[in-house]
């Protein structure tokens, strides 16, 4: 305790700087871990404002939690995120690290940039604008490729009422956000990599293919390692612009579009059941925190290095 | 006299075969195209006749071109500037407020000497593997600090993040050697001098790719208006544009006091004044892009999470 007090006394300062943000974390994220007790309740909302409210409600044990399981919905928004999840993170990597391998191969370097200019792009744009792209690609009337359908004789499609293409554009969208950030992301780790590597492969011979697959692909594995565990940590989280704006909030498609993330939002704005919302949330991060730490330590025996933490 | 003496060209061996350099162009080439083609898309569809385009759809070339759109915003657009002003206010507030949270929070990690620095770090980690949830936030927020309809509900939850922080905090670590604030002790400065007068300009590059980060984060922010914004004077440019997805009363609800709302309304060029209003609330972003993107490229090599 003194040794505590000493350090107030010594470093008064660095105290008095660490303070604010301590008290933003406090109230954003550790104030609303401690609210987490109402999946245990029946909310009501008392005057007294948060604290009466979370402490006087009555206690109901798992009967959020029951409630929540016993439909339907816990299982398709559960296999909906994760789906989704798992597309993305294979694919974002194996596209990620496929188009910074190209682009640091391109012959004309000034093509190179100009291409990934236009990759990052969409990375700085909201998920609401995207949404209106969208709409003039998939607009049931309007849309350019319904015009393209009738052009060659075929049927209009209406795409915000018909589930089946759903995966596949949510799929692409998500991809086509964020490829041009992670792209760049192992662009410069390539850029990093000691030029005498290649030097020494090609003086013995070695082809394009097995310089990538010696020596690029061998220098960016803990790269991709420390980025695949934090995207697996974060498997039962989704990107809730891309699940909400982009279908359009369209009622026909939740069964392929709803995510646990969607799911929270909606059951807390519609029907303001907040006990069964918070048991929602409080079962995703319980889930995303064991994933967190079950991946990372087995990242930590098969190579200690690559582990986070 | 001189010769100009032309460097031969250099030839690199490694390079790959001219066949594989043309297809890997087109591969990445029509990749790329895609990413920016929906913005061009969009801003043809502002400039189209809405009659025209009521009959043939979306389409790239303007059959009519017509600035309709645009001048009936200039005219009755009294929303949209208003939540031009709301972004701007946010943005600027809340980027100087998340700088002061971080560089502060993050410099104070930085600290080998400090003794509790770990304890910190893992108090900002520790919410990178474990969150209350939506229902939770939004409890605290509305019922704990009354943030419903007022401006700080738009900047304080987005105000900080951990990952930010451990970005920081490296950047300080490697670009601040411990010699330096040493010396500056020495010479007798007070920590809050070294820390404004050396620290912050020396790690200039380093706030101001977490800044654009901010920047960035405010002017796209819609969630936290969908959650705790209903006062139309405060809604952001965002937020205005996900309510005239399915109704454009929105944007004229305002207007209604300069002439009757069936007249407006019966004259309303719908989607084209909605797609003109993307285009320009993507434009200053389009606008500021070759900036932004400089430095979160370099940012990006600045901060690996590894200590």
């Amino acid at each position: 305790m003194s040794a505590f007090f000493k350090s107030l006394n010594k470093d008064k300062v660095l105290w008095f700087m660490v303070l604010p943000g301590t008290i933003w974390f406090l109230i954003f994220c550790y104030l609303p871990m401690f609210g987490t007790i109402i999946a245990f309740k029946d909310f009501k909302i008392h005057r007294d404002g948060f604290f009466a409210s979370v402490l006087n409600s009555k206690w109901v044990g798992l009967e959020n939690f029951n409630f929540l399981f016993s439909t339907e919905d816990a299982y398709i928004i559960t296999r909906n995120t994760i789906l989704y999840n798992v597309a993305l993170i294979s694919l974002g990597l194996v596209l990620a690290v496929g188009i910074a391998i190209t682009l640091n191969e391109l012959v004309n370097k000034r093509m190179a940039k100009v291409y990934q200019t236009a990759m990052f792009m969409p990375y700085f744009l909201s998920w609401v604008i995207i949404s209106f792209f969208t709409f003039s690609f998939l607009s049931v009337d309007k849309g350019i490729l319904n015009q393209v359908i009738v052009y060659f004789g075929g049927d209009p499609v209406s795409w915000y009422g018909d589930t089946r293409f759903w995966p596949y554009i949510l799929i692409f969208m998500g991809i086509w956000k964020s490829i041009g950030y992670s792209s760049v992301v192992y662009l410069a780790a390539i850029a990093g990599i000691d030029k005498s590597y290649y030097e020494a492969a090609m003086i013995d011979g070695a082809s394009k293919w097995q310089q990538i697959k010696f020596i690029t692909l061998p220098l960016l594995k803990p790269l991709m390692v420390t980025l695949t565990i934090l995207a697996i940590g974060g498997i039962f989280r989704s990107d809730f612009g891309l699940f909400y704006q982009i279908p359009r909030d369209s009622g026909v498609l939740y069964s392929v579009t709803n995510v646990i993330d969607t799911y929270i939002y909606r059951s807390m704005s519609t029907t303001g059941n907040l006990g069964m919302s918070t048991a929602a949330g409080l079962y995703q991060s319980i889930v995303g925190f064991i994933m967190v730490i079950v991946t990372n330590s087995i990242v930590k025996k098969i190579s200690k290095e690559n582990a986070i933490f | 006299m001189e010769v100009f003496k032309r460097k031969p060209k250099e030839v690199d061996n490694n390079a790959i075969t001219p066949f594989w350099n043309v297809v890997l162009n087109i591969v990445i080439g029509v990749f790329a195209f895609t990413c920016v083609f929906p913005f061009l898309f969009v801003i043809a569809i502002s400039f189209t006749d809405e009659k025209v385009l009521a009959l043939n759809g979306f389409s790239l070339i303007p059959e009519k071109f017509s600035m309709a759109a645009y001048q009936f915003i200039f005219n009755t657009g009294d929303q949209l500037f208003r939540s031009f002003g709301v972004t701007l206010l946010v943005t600027v507030l809340g980027t100087l407020i998340s700088l002061f949270l971080i560089t502060t929070y993050a410099y104070v990690l930085s600290r080998r000497s400090f003794r509790y620095r770990n304890f910190f770090s893992f108090f900002a980690f520790f919410t990178m593997l474990f969150s209350g949830g939506m229902v939770p936030n939004y409890i605290v927020a509305t019922q704990f600090l009354h943030l419903y309809n007022t401006i700080w509900a738009l900047i304080l939850p987005i105000a900080m993040n951990a990952f930010f922080i451990l970005v920081m905090r490296t950047f300080f670590q490697t670009s601040v050697p411990d010699a330096l604030i040493e010396a500056a002790k020495i010479d007798g400065s007070g920590e809050f001098r070294t820390f404004l007068q050396i620290v912050l300009p020396i790690s200039l590059p380093g706030i101001a790719t977490i800044g654009l980060f901010c920047t960035l984060g405010y002017w796209n922010d819609w969630f936290n208006a969908l959650l705790y914004i209903d006062d139309a004077s405060l809604v952001p440019l965002q937020a205005m544009l996900m309510r005239i997805q399915n109704n454009m009363e929105f944007v004229i609800q305002n207007s209604m006091q300069m002439g009757s709302s069936f007249e407006i309304a019966a004259t309303l060029p719908t989607e084209t004044v909605r797609m003109a209003m993307v285009v320009l609330a993507t434009l200053p972003i389009a606008l500021a892009y070759p900036f932004f993107q400089k430095y979160f490229v370099k940012g990006l090599t600045v901060g690996s999470l590894k200590e």
